[in-house]
């Protein structure tokens, strides 16, 4: 399955802003950001769709997904 | 008094008289400082009817009893008066070092009363405080003004107004220090209506705390987790408050033309706080004592919107930007750096532009009266410039989106909560925002209750966005914590990493001030319940708890919240019950009494 990948912050340093990924079919964003090497207790808000998803959500084909570190603002 | 300088000082513009007297302490130590000392003052001395423009009204400076000490990130000082943008209580709040200059020229705070027959500024050197002609400020920018101010003594630090409050723009406001600014509810204006263009002030003493051992362990802790926390720690340092920008458009709740399409813009990336940091980004900066550093040194190196200065943080990017479909970074900085030169809330400024282009495109307003169109950044800096001289269509911009609406005969197109122009998140997206903007003592406001924090970004923990359950509660507390944070005179941000054990413990240490940590939560309740009870006498009602009918009757047309509405009549009976007023949004006797307004 497709899935597009979309890093923010400093997640975009040594990887990419957006790409489609091609994934196998039970992956979960866990497996995602394992495969990127995004150490997990960086993660912040993370977006399936645009709704709050958490790690060990499974993925399905034509998601998008959004990876945030913890940052914040106003 | 420890903390508090225990002096404040009263101007008398009428008469010219500039006096010295001794800080109210019964009202400090209910009301701490800053936005709660300044609203007591004020409510206490001004009639609540009064017209923002008269003499009558008075516009006060005050610092909070962490202004100017160790603890983390507290550099705050807010300007409080009626406001001429909507006629609430306005307490307008910036960063930068004039509070603690104030303070260590041993001055809690400055009221001015009456209203000058000639312009004037306020001169403070430590204990000689006068009031001099500013007839040659009049008229300048804040730039040149400040420069002109600085150039005696390069260390004072200067709070002013430019043309903008000069001519009584209704959204104008108070500059300090180039870019800092007391920005919302149009407190500039009220100063230029006193004809007071500026205050310089030098202060070289220092404050005292009531036990500093224990107060330098109350702030080294509150200052470690600032540090540590990866938000207070790194991101707002690296991205600034743009890093917003992606996120919140991510999440579908960045308001596009005027919250008129799904919120959801396709170049947000862009204006993004990334886009920002990686093309233009000189520098960070921090405010006085501040860790975080969240300010943003931007150069536009070339081109037609050549120009550089401070910003623009994650607000005037939105307004300016995905706000009226504009995806030029650089038109967006030049306007928000005109915004500062000329002293004016970008907040407003946009949002009232977006509402005249809708207008424009839906045919109320003829082209040949304003030839506005969505996604012009040209546009955009010619209107800021023609808004703050009140030239051709800026004259009317510069009555807000309110009045502009209202003139023509849809008000409905103001995305206004009590008449002030909401900021960058559809509460469409966000329920929780949406009661914040309507039950915000100053109107359409994100920092007087940022429950985007645990709507959006998971902080301290993560809540359902859409959900209207516990939000009532959530709300409640966000409102009364955020008040004691303003009073004390620190920095809102500290709250991400912060919480009420940090504060009221740098709080206690400080002033002597023998309270639980509930008791200081309790102060920030007084104060919200204090504001409220000045906007009722104002002729606020609950009817003015509301929001714009698209927020509560348009469906989201797109995105990950399409469909919503926000639910403000399921949350917002709840909300006053919690707060112990009656159905009509009146605090109840009972109430008052247990916080001691009565």
């Amino acid at each position: 399955m497709k899935v597009k990948v979309k890093l923010f912050a400093n997640f975009r340093k040594d990887r990419f802003k957006e790409k489609d990924m091609e994934l196998a079919d039970d992956c979960t964003i866990g497996w995602v950001v394992d495969h990127l090497k995004i150490p997990r207790k960086e993660l912040g808000v993370i977006f399936l769709n645009g709704l709050s998803a958490e790690t060990d959500t499974v993925l399905k084909d034509g998601d998008t997904l959004s990876i945030f570190p913890m940052v914040g603002g106003g | 008094m420890f903390a508090w300088t225990g002096k404040i000082l009263r101007v008398n513009l009428t008469k010219g008289t500039v006096t010295a007297e001794p800080l109210n302490k019964e009202y400090a130590e209910k009301y701490i400082g800053a936005r709660g000392l300044g609203t007591k003052y004020f409510v206490e001395e001004v009639d609540a009817k009064v017209d923002p423009l008269s003499p009558e009204n008075k516009i006060i400076f005050m610092t909070g009893p962490l202004t100017g000490t160790f603890a983390g990130s507290a550099g705050r000082y807010n300007v409080v008066t009626k406001g001429l943008l909507n006629g609430t209580i306005a307490a307008s709040n910036s960063g930068g070092t004039f509070g603690p200059e104030l303070k260590y020229a041993g001055w809690d705070g400055i009221i001015f009363e009456g209203q000058s027959p000639e312009p004037v500024y306020l001169s403070i050197y430590n204990d000689k405080a006068e009031l001099l002609p500013a007839g040659e400020l009049w008229g300048q920018d804040v730039f040149s003004t400040t420069d002109a101010l600085k150039a005696k003594d390069e260390e004072a630090k200067v709070a002013c107004i430019g043309p903008a409050g000069e001519n009584l723009v209704k959204f104008a406001c108070v500059v300090n220090e180039y870019h800092r600014a007391a920005g919302r509810s149009g407190v500039g204006a009220v100063m230029g209506s006193k004809k007071l263009k500026a205050i310089v002030v030098r202060g070289t003493g220092g404050i005292k705390v009531e036990n500093p051992q224990a107060f330098l362990e109350a702030a080294k802790d509150a200052r470690q987790k600032l540090k540590e926390h990866p938000v207070t720690g790194e991101g707002l340092a690296a991205y600034g408050t743009n890093v917003l920008v992606n996120i919140l458009n991510e999440h579908g709740g960045l308001p596009v033309k005027n919250f008129s399409e799904a919120a959801v813009f396709p170049n947000a990336d862009k204006i993004s706080g990334e886009y920002q940091a990686e093309k233009y980004l000189v520098r960070n900066k921090g405010c006085f004592g501040c860790s975080i550093g969240c300010g943003r040194v931007t150069d536009i190196a070339k081109g037609p919107f050549k120009s550089s200065g401070e910003g623009p943080e994650y607000e005037a990017t939105w307004t300016f930007g995905a706000n009226l479909a504009i995806d030029d970074f650089e038109a967006i900085c030049k306007a928000n750096f005109l915004c500062n030169e000329l002293g004016m809330d970008p907040i407003t400024l946009g949002g009232t532009i977006a509402c005249a282009v809708e207008m424009v495109d839906k045919g109320i307003i003829p082209r040949s009266v304003a030839d506005l169109r969505w996604g012009d950044g040209a546009m955009l800096v010619e209107m800021t410039r023609k808004t703050a001289y009140r030239q051709g269509f800026g004259d009317e911009l510069a009555e807000g989106s309110y009045r502009l609406a209202e003139k023509y005969g849809y008000p409905e197109f103001s995305m206004t909560a009590k008449k002030q122009e909401m900021p960058a998140y559809d509460p469409r997206g966000q329920q929780g925002i949406g009661l914040n903007y309507a039950t915000s003592n100053r109107g359409g406001c994100h920092v007087r209750g940022y429950l985007t924090s645990p709507e959006v970004l998971g902080i301290p923990e993560k809540v359902d966005p859409d959900a209207t359950e516990g939000k009532p509660a959530l709300l409640k507390l966000f409102q009364d914590l955020t008040a004691l944070v303003d009073a004390a005179g620190l920095c809102l941000f500290i709250t991400f990493a912060n919480g009420l054990p940090e504060i009221s413990a740098q709080l206690r240490t400080a002033t002597g001030l023998d309270l639980s940590d509930d008791e200081f939560l309790a102060a920030g309740e007084r104060i919200w319940n204090m504001e409220r009870l000045f906007n009722l006498r104002a002729g606020f009602s609950k009817a003015d708890d509301t929001l714009p009918p698209r927020l509560l009757n348009e469906p989201m047309k797109d995105g990950p919240h399409k469909g919503r509405v926000v639910q403000l009549d399921v949350m917002l009976p709840e909300y006053y019950q919690l707060r112990g007023w009656d159905e009509d949004g009146i605090p109840t006797a009972e109430r008052l009494t247990e916080l001691g307004l009565d």
